[in-house]
């Protein structure tokens, strides 16, 4: 149980730290949505099933579904770039 | 001449340099004045570049002004940094010593709720019982706050007008394909399940682990992805603005009401009419169960209309 307790830590870690890497929003949303979804693993191993189940229902589901419709938008789900073409045609 | 003020200007700055680094080495001067000190590259690198003599006037980043807002902005940002480290480093040095015997964790007030919680709230969860019972105010407060959170965005984000944005906001499948057959086929098996799953969370609040916030936001995820399946045509014909409204004002009116009377006829050794019942009980727990019901009910309203005005800018 240990070793999957340091996996799971070291999950988390590196995912915090290629989310302040990556440049791409919708694969920044993505990693913290695992995020989400690692931690509550961790809630369950640290015996607290109530923040277990909490986190993800809102940490893994809503607020991930929340960014997604942010992110769509303000039009970055391609990275901005259908935007650009767009304003360069004059559409807006 | 003013490639001669450049090279004045470069040997200048090499000048300054070489004095900073003499003096950070005896002593004289703090590193991070150095760091504050340093200024920019010249931006000037080839001939071409020098001749060229919109570079001088529409040079931004060798302009007086951006070279003074840079270089405050580095020197705010790095006060503030400090400024969080010192109180964050305070606070810890307020924390009690880990392992004394007067900490907080060792109180009575815990061994109390461990030891009595299930008698005296009727709940085999412990969390839901302190959460919903002895600290009930908390939860009352973490709704309103929610209800609040609603308010705001709708007004922040309410499309009032009915232009062509409007109607292009409106029409939230332009960018997708419509009456994704895969996408329904899934959520019609789906959908129920997941909704289940939610209820069976909010009522077995006070059995086992969940409650009304963690079912309450099963329920709107759940809901969320039957509007995306099938559009707002559908789940407006059982959800809109108005029934919204009413649930959430009645479960947080409800709420109100119970708390107060538990808490009234509790503070003044009343009896109270509402029992505990048997701890195992579906239906004990006295007040637990429906205000876990009216929790769950306001918060899977909240993520609803959230996604709802997020997407569309109403309902």
């Amino acid at each position: 149980m240990d070793v999957l307790k340091i996996l799971l830590m070291l999950f988390l870690i590196i995912c915090a730290l290629t989310v302040s890497r990556v440049k791409n929003l919708l694969t920044c949303i993505v990693i913290f949505m695992s995020y989400s979804c690692v931690m509550s693993l961790i809630w369950v191993l640290l015996q607290s099933p109530d923040l277990a189940i909490t986190e993800a229902a809102v940490g893994a589901g809503v607020s991930g579904v929340m960014l997604l419709v942010t992110l769509k938008k303000i039009h970055m789900v391609d990275g901005g770039h259908k935007d650009e073409k767009d304003d360069e045609n004059g559409k807006s | 001449m003013k490639k001669t003020t450049k090279t004045e200007n470069r040997k200048s700055r090499i000048q300054l340099a070489f004095s900073q680094i003499r003096a950070w080495l005896l002593g004289e001067m703090d590193p991070y004045d150095a760091v504050f000190l340093k200024e920019e590259p010249p931006l000037v690198t080839s001939r071409k570049e020098l001749a060229d003599p919109h570079l001088d006037t529409f040079n931004l980043r060798n302009a007086f002004e951006m070279r003074a807002f840079q270089r405050a902005y580095n020197i705010a940002g790095i006060l503030v940094c400090i400024v969080m480290i010192v109180s964050m480093l305070i606070t810890v040095s307020w924390l009690p010593r880990m392992g004394a015997d007067y900490n907080p964790n060792n109180n009575e007030v815990s061994e109390r709720y461990i030891e009595k919680g299930m008698e005296e709230t009727g709940a085999v969860n412990i969390v839901a019982g302190m959460i919903l019972d002895y600290r009930a105010f908390d939860t009352f407060g973490e709704s309103c706050v929610l209800f609040s959170a609603v308010c705001c965005v709708f007004i922040l984000l309410k499309n009032a007008s009915h232009g062509a944005t409007a109607a292009a906001e409106e029409n939230d499948r332009i960018y997708e394909p419509k009456n994704d057959v895969i996408l329904q086929r899934i959520t019609t098996v789906l959908v129920p399940f997941i909704m289940l799953f939610g209820v069976y969370i909010m009522f077995n609040g006070h059995l086992s682990a969940g409650g009304g916030f963690a079912g309450g936001a099963v329920l709107g995820a759940g809901m969320i992805l039957y509007l995306l399946a099938f559009g707002f045509a559908k789940t407006s014909r059982f959800l809109n603005e108005k029934v919204i409204n009413v649930i959430v004002c009645t479960s947080l009116t409800f709420y109100c009401l119970a708390k107060s009377y538990s808490f009234y006829t509790g503070a003044n050794g009343l009896h109270s009419i509402i029992s505990t019942g048997t701890p195992g009980d579906l239906i004990s727990a006295g007040l637990i169960l429906p205000l876990n019901i009216a929790v769950g009910f306001v918060v899977a309203c909240t993520m609803y209309s959230f996604y709802a005005v997020f997407r569309k800018g109403g309902m």
